[in-house]
């Protein structure tokens, strides 16, 4: 490790150790500081354009630390954004809001932690909402780390509500499947019935002696289905399969980089609705009123596409004039 | 023997999934369920067959002391601590009163789960965030019209996606043609219509590829020459 990197190194842990030690709880910039932390970070833009066009391109671990700081700090920053919300989260939301109490809900958890900061928030708040409004929640994963993730998702929603804790049953008003292999055969299998992929919950109960999977035979018997994805099996596999051929109300909720891929469906109606990456689920979190980490996370992520955009306008003007000047 | 079982195999299979299809009634729905279910108990040993495989690759490395044999060692390591907490944990339940999973809340494979596996793999993924952020920087140029679309889109899509985009055009432009509604517009539109083209290629592709594999003209799925 070079001099330089270890200095970096120490500073970064000196900041980590004053913050958690240190600095009151939780912590926050006020208004008018979150503005000059905002302008700062402005002027050292300026800065960096006027570096580039001197035809001094910043190195890229500046880039890195821009970023970081774009990232990171907002977490402590006080803003009120607007935030509209788009018509493919109107479309879930009003489908989940039209559902009768005792309405069953079958909810596939097809992600894995990498994906989580987009998806569990959306995870956590379609939990409160439904244990609130007392529809009944089927569990089960496509990929083998989702029924973990729905167990965080009910955990933290019962961390925020602590009456649900003694409220909701389990075999009663939820029930995790678990996992299964087999991908998009696990979805036409469930067609036919959810016992012949899911003879046991992940507890190992029978199916038959879980109280609430007593009339439940395949996908006729779910009034709304929630596709949480990340990738393949994901969303377009449940559409293909369950929605084409089964007739199965799906709406979706996916990573940004997925969400383009699944528009197709959305406009021809195969989707009802769809809540695409960090944007999306803090929408969701809106319309529930179950405001949670992407809320948190989103001006964060503004902070940090502002940074890509002027990072792409800065290079592009630097291109532009360094090609006039050849010419 | 050898290729021709395989061949027989896939093309009885590739038949009744097509056919099945069509006609979801007997004999090919029962037939359909039933390669429906080997499918899912194949896909169950890949797994085992992927952690053992994973397990070979990284002994190898650790004992022929290849380069970067120390990140190999980790995958031991972190692959049999888990393994164990599982094991363990889900042993302890059994016989505790209530009972309780390896996966429950408070086991250590959970705590496992929820500050290492997920916290590395998170960060694993962000890092995108800074290479996407370097990259922009140094090599997105409008150097051409396709190039210049590109640019533009992902313009109006990124600032667009976040509240700053409104924030910038609400006090200039009405209501529905602010920056979010150009987002929107732009991922409703240009962007439905090149997946959708793109999907029917797929389609295509997929399909041709598929019967040739069936017909068994196709075999290099096979091994070998």
């Amino acid at each position: 490790m070079k001099a330089g990197e270890m200095i970096a190194t120490a500073i970064i842990i000196v900041v980590l150790l004053v913050c958690k030690f240190l600095l009151p709880k939780p912590i926050q910039l006020s208004p008018g500081l979150s503005g000059l932390v905002t302008v700062l970070l402005g002027l050292c833009f300026v800065y960096i354009f006027y570096l580039t066009m001197k035809d001094r391109p910043v190195e890229r671990r500046i880039v890195f630390l821009f970023v970081g700081i774009a990232l990171v700090v907002p977490f402590f920053m006080q803003f009120e954004l607007p935030l509209p919300i788009s018509p493919e989260v109107e479309k879930a939301y009003d489908q989940m809001a039209k559902l009768q109490p005792g309405a069953k809900v079958l909810v596939s958890f097809d992600y894995d932690p990498p994906s989580a900061p987009e998806l569990q928030p959306v995870a956590v708040a379609f939990m409160k909402y439904a244990f609130a409004h007392d529809l009944r929640v089927i569990i089960m994963g496509l990929w083998p780390q989702g029924p973990q993730q729905a167990e965080q998702a009910i955990q933290s929603a019962f961390d925020a509500e602590p009456k649900l804790r003694d409220q909701v049953k389990y075999g009663v008003d939820y029930v995790n499947l678990g996992f299964q292999s087999g991908n998009e055969f696990v979805i036409l299998r469930m067609g036919e019935g959810f016992k012949t992929q899911f003879p046991t919950d992940i507890n190992y109960t029978p199916y038959d002696s879980i109280p609430l999977l007593k009339n439940v035979r395949n996908f006729s018997n779910i009034d709304w289905a929630l596709n949480l994805s990340a990738g393949k099996p994901g969303t377009v596999e449940w559409v293909q399969i369950a929605v084409d051929r089964y007739n199965l109300h799906l709406s979706a909720a996916n990573t940004a980089v997925q969400a383009p891929m699944a528009y197709p469906y959305l406009q021809a109606g195969q989707l009802l609705g769809l809540m695409g990456g960090m944007s999306g689920a803090a929408q969701f979190e809106k319309k529930t009123g179950y405001f949670g980490k992407a809320t948190t996370y989103l001006l964060s992520q503004t902070f940090a596409h502002v940074a890509v955009v002027l990072f792409i306008i800065i290079g592009n003007v630097a291109f532009f004039r360094s090609r006039k000047e050849s010419k | 023997m050898r290729r021709e079982i395989p061949i027989a195999i896939t093309f009885i299979v590739g038949v009744v999934f097509a056919l099945a299809y069509f006609i979801p009634h007997r004999p090919f729905g029962a037939f359909e369920a039933q390669f429906g279910d080997w499918f899912g108990i194949i896909g169950a040993f890949a797994i085992w067959l992927g952690a053992l495989n994973l397990m070979k690759i990284s002994f190898i490395k650790v004992f022929r002391k290849r380069p970067d044999f120390p990140f190999a060692l980790i995958i031991i390591i972190s692959f049999l601590v888990m393994v164990f907490f599982g094991f363990y944990e889900g042993y302890k339940g059994l016989f505790a009163t209530p009972q309780f999973s390896y996966r429950d809340p408070g086991t250590g494979f959970d705590w496992m789960y929820k500050w290492v596996y997920s916290a590395l793999s998170a960060t694993m993924f962000a890092l995108l965030a800074f290479f996407v952020a370097s990259a922009s920087y140094r090599a997105f140029r409008a150097r051409n019209l396709e190039a210049t679309l590109l640019l533009v889109a992902a313009f109006f899509v990124m600032l667009g996606r976040v509240p700053v985009g409104d924030l910038l055009t609400d006090w200039i432009l009405p209501t529905g043609y602010t920056m979010s509604s150009w987002a929107d517009w732009i991922m409703s539109v240009p962007n439905t219509a090149g997946q959708r083209a793109i999907m029917i290629g797929i389609a295509l592709g997929l399909v041709s590829t598929s019967l040739r594999i069936i017909l068994g003209l196709e075999r290099t799925y096979l091994g070998g020459d």
